[in-house]
């Protein structure tokens, strides 16, 4: 819009108006609304992490990482939130194909990572409230269980969303409004991977240096 | 009164008949006033049928014009409600000498400051702000909408069901007794047992959501919605500023989300974030929260500075002066109030080095603030001035502002902060700019836009006379704060053992009644130019002789705005349009696409309404079922494809046809 130039020919009375009326495609926003969308909500990751930088090594003479972390697990856990990814990658190459079947085959196995990632999450949650390292025990457990619990949240709302967008694909098919759901809904996965290297790295690796 | 009450039932959780503040006198004859006033308000609404009427055109109307003047709305309600703190606690620190206890205990006192200012920021000055961002922007920059019609209706309502959380705390329980910003380890569970700090967590969470929302819907709007020609740098002043209110917006709220969440954590789960035992670390809120807080002033203050940029150049008749370095100027202050938060905490343990950094920062603001203010000088310099009431306003402004930023610039040296920190000449300073900044700009924008969104002039008189009260009221209210502060007196205080400090609050209070007639006035305004809008009327659409798009189509705009997308070759594009002969083109009109109504917004903010009561209140199995029902009523909503419209273009030729008549009958 902003971008088309008038060009207006000398001696001819300059256009004030459009005399059509100019082709809005719907939902021409709502990339960049989910773009923005995306960065405030990576904000509330950011506070996260700077707590949990700065309260990360206060044990309170309880458990620290080295005696709760279970880096196999958290291991197999990343394997299957990036298999997620790229699961999602898939279903949306044959979205772009136009293969509805095949979109919701992949739709449904990223769906299946995405659960059993949250399974191994709750198990390393229950385990460690087992060993009573709970999110009251110290503030390091506090800044843990919500930085972690609040990524795990995020992908629960995911897989609510992308179960809720199969129904839809289902019923009405890949037209535009879904495709562009589609596209919202990857970007959202991909950002969660995304927030999800910070955990890994931050929380647990160098959890473990500590 | 609440106190923490032990005995929980499942039904209605921490909520029993002994919540109800009873024994406040002052409450209970409040809430009596205010019953009746709603009684007889819903009274009137279904007695004069208008339920319908307001459900259809209004409560799920995504118009952008109809939700801005809802948020209008919301805001001059909860500027009474403000108010009627202020006047509280200028009565009770009149009163309290002497050995007089004043007429209100400490808990309902600190509650009185905390609401004063919570609301102020939160429930006035953003709804009237937002408000007026969301009528005026999308007329300004050509566009039918915004980018996401839904979303403003849902950002609004949430707005208003914080509010409303709000209002029920005073009611039902308690509001919080910490001050604004709820620091720990006060706003603690141990420091703060009762449902006080709940409602205060749960009226911004909600209303946050809202804010946030509308701060990305506004940013998509002004990025993707321009008409054609209009490039970043012919857009309007007040647009720019819209532009990086809404950055900060969406840069800073998702900040106050996250650190309410950990002191609702704290509270509800016992979490140690933010307490004094096993790691915890109070110093982590104060930061956070600042960090939100400081850009929170120029969230609000950036959109006057547009206001004021659009009143200058209209009533003086003139292009605005220095418009590049005016964006540039609101652009670096965007950037700097990221980085000056630390000064609210001067004395709070952060070392030399770190205070002069934040006091050099907290000092570098004033350049382009500064900056802006030669602008509108220079603007006004040699032009043919119209003392309207939004240039008085104007003017009041950069006198007021002006005071208020140098006592800032004092604040901001360190040394001087040990000093006067936590005193009255802060309380002071900040009202001296936020009075003097934000909310005469908001009176300037609703002056300079009322006649666009209802098609009659406020009455000028009665403008005035609310002008004067005001700006008079303001200096009797707030220098004897500074003259106080610089004498020692601490704020928040409610008994003083002084009896040579009472001259100065009787002085403070007789501005408060001073600014109380002021907003008599203004209400009286509202009423009188209501009655009398035959005679105010505006048929012309531009009454002020104005110079940007909105000033281009009619009074009120119709629901599309524009018939014919407006191309824009030059800043002050209807300047530009009038100075070369535009004629309003008066046939080939074209079916109009446009958002449909939907009631979801209002359905998703009541039951998110319901869930914080529930919250606050501890009724689990309220907060279950409302949680499940926001979910599923959301997820319900995305099941609806059926969003737009068209008009078809005979209502359209219909609609312009009828304005050409208005046109000619009023001899333009």
């Amino acid at each position: 819009m902003a971008n088309q130039a008038i060009i207006v020919g000398a001696g001819q009375a300059p256009a004030f108006h459009l005399a059509e009326e100019p082709h809005h495609p719907e939902g021409h926003s709502t990339a960049l609304g989910f773009w923005l969308y995306l960065m405030s909500d990576c904000l509330i990751f950011a506070i996260l992490f700077a707590v949990f930088a700065v309260l990360g090594g206060n044990f309170a003479a309880g458990p620290a990482p080295k005696d709760l972390f279970d880096l196999n697990l958290v291991a197999l856990n990343t394997a299957m939130l990036l298999l997620s990814s790229i699961t999602f990658g898939f279903a949306m190459l044959s979205m772009a194909r136009q293969r509805k079947g095949a979109t919701l085959a992949w739709l449904a196995v990223t769906g299946l990572f995405g659960l059993a990632f949250l399974s191994i999450e709750l198990y390393e949650f229950h385990h460690m409230i087992h060993l009573g390292a709970t999110p009251q025990r110290s503030a390091f457990l506090s800044a843990f269980f919500t930085l972690v619990g609040t990524h795990g949240l995020h992908v629960t709302f995911g897989t609510i969303w992308l179960v809720t967008l199969m129904v839809q694909i289902g019923r009405f098919g890949l037209i535009p409004a879904n495709r562009r759901r589609m596209t919202c809904l990857s970007m959202f996965w991909h950002f969660l991977d995304v927030i999800w290297i910070g955990v890994f790295t931050i929380v647990y690796l160098m959890g473990m240096l500590r | 009164m609440t106190v923490a009450s032990t005995s929980q039932s499942i039904l209605f959780g921490k909520l029993s008949l002994s919540s109800l503040p009873l024994n406040e006198a002052i409450v209970v004859w409040t809430f009596v006033v205010v019953a009746i006033g709603a009684v007889a308000v819903l009274a009137a609404l279904t007695y004069f049928r208008l339920w319908g009427y307001l459900w259809r055109e209004w409560f799920t109307s995504v118009d952008h014009k109809k939700i801005g003047v809802m948020y209008m709305v919301l805001g001059i309600i909860m500027l009474l409600r403000g108010f009627a703190d202020a006047v509280m606690m200028r009565l009770q620190q009149a009163w309290a000498f002497n050995g007089s206890e004043g007429y209100l205990n400490a808990h309902h006192y600190d509650q009185i400051f905390t609401a004063h200012g919570v609301i102020m920021i939160f429930f006035v000055a953003m709804p009237l702000v937002t408000g007026l961002m969301n009528y005026v922007v999308p007329l300004q920059i050509g566009a039918r909408d915004v980018s996401f019609p839904f979303l403003n209706n849902f950002s609004f309502w949430m707005t208003a069901a914080g509010a409303v959380l709000v209002m029920m705390s005073l009611f039902i329980g308690e509001f919080a007794q910490t001050g604004w910003l709820a620091y720990p380890p006060l706003s603690g569970i141990d420091g703060s047992p009762g449902v006080g700090v709940d409602y205060y967590i749960w009226a911004l969470q909600i209303a946050g959501v809202g804010t946030t929302l509308s701060g990305i819907n506004l940013i998509c709007t002004i990025i993707k919605m321009r008409a054609p020609g209009m490039d970043m740098m012919k857009m309007p002043v007040f647009t720019w500023t819209s532009l990086c209110t809404n950055v900060l917006i969406v840069a800073t709220f998702p900040v106050l989300t996250a650190v309410l969440v950990l002191l609702s954590l704290d509270r509800y789960v016992g979490t140690n974030f933010f307490t004094s035992d096993l790691g915890g670390n109070p110093m982590m809120y104060v930061n956070l929260i600042w960090i939100w807080g400081h850009p929170e002033v120029y969230i609000l203050v950036l959109p006057a500075f547009g206001i004021f940029s659009e009143v200058t150049s209209t009533f003086t008749g003139k292009r605005l002066f220095g418009y590049t370095s005016m964006v540039y100027a609101t652009v670096v202050i965007t950037i700097l109030s990221y980085l000056v938060w630390l000064h609210h905490f001067f004395t709070m343990g952060s070392g030399a080095s770190v205070n002069s950094f934040f006091g050099i920062t907290t000092m570098i603001i004033s350049i382009p603030t500064g900056a802006k203010m030669f602008n509108w000088l220079f603007t006004m310099y040699r032009g043919r001035i119209r003392f309207e009431a939004p240039m008085m306003w104007t003017m009041a402004f950069m006198l007021t502002f002006v005071i208020g930023g140098m006592t800032g610039v004092l604040l901001a040296v360190p040394p001087a902060d040990f000093v006067l920190h936590n005193s009255l000449f802060l309380v002071a300073h900040f009202h001296n700019v936020i009075i003097g900044g934000v909310l005469y700009g908001l009176f300037a924008g609703m002056i300079y836009w009322w006649p666009k969104a209802f098609g009659f002039r406020l009455h000028p008189l009665l403008g005035k006379f609310s002008f004067w009260f005001w700006v008079i009221g303001f200096w009797f209210a707030f220098m004897p704060l500074y003259i106080l502060g610089l004498m020692g007196v601490t704020r928040r205080l409610r008994v003083f053992d002084d009896p040579s400090h009472q001259i100065w609050f009787l002085i403070a209070g007789f501005g408060a009644f001073l600014i109380f007639l002021g907003i008599v006035c203004f209400l009286l305004q509202i009423a009188y130019s209501i009655w009398k809008r035959n005679e105010l009327r505006d048929e012309t659409g531009d009454p002020w002789d104005g110079r940007t798009l909105e000033w281009a189509t009619s009074s009120p705009p119709p629901a599309y705005n524009f018939a014919f997308t407006p191309v824009v070759h030059d800043n002050d594009a209807w300047s530009d349009m009038k100075k070369r002969g535009y004629a309003r083109p008066l046939t080939g009109y074209r079916p109009i696409h446009m958002p449909r109504n939907t009631g979801a917004g209002v359905i998703l903010a009541g039951i998110s309404l319901a869930l914080g009561f529930a919250l606050i209140w501890h009724i689990w199995w309220l907060v279950a079922v409302s949680f499940v029902g926001l979910i599923v009523t959301a997820i319900a909503h995305t099941f609806n494809y059926n969003r737009d419209y068209y008009i078809p273009a005979e209502e359209v030729t219909r609609t312009e046809e009828e304005r050409t008549r208005a046109l000619a009958a009023a001899g333009v």
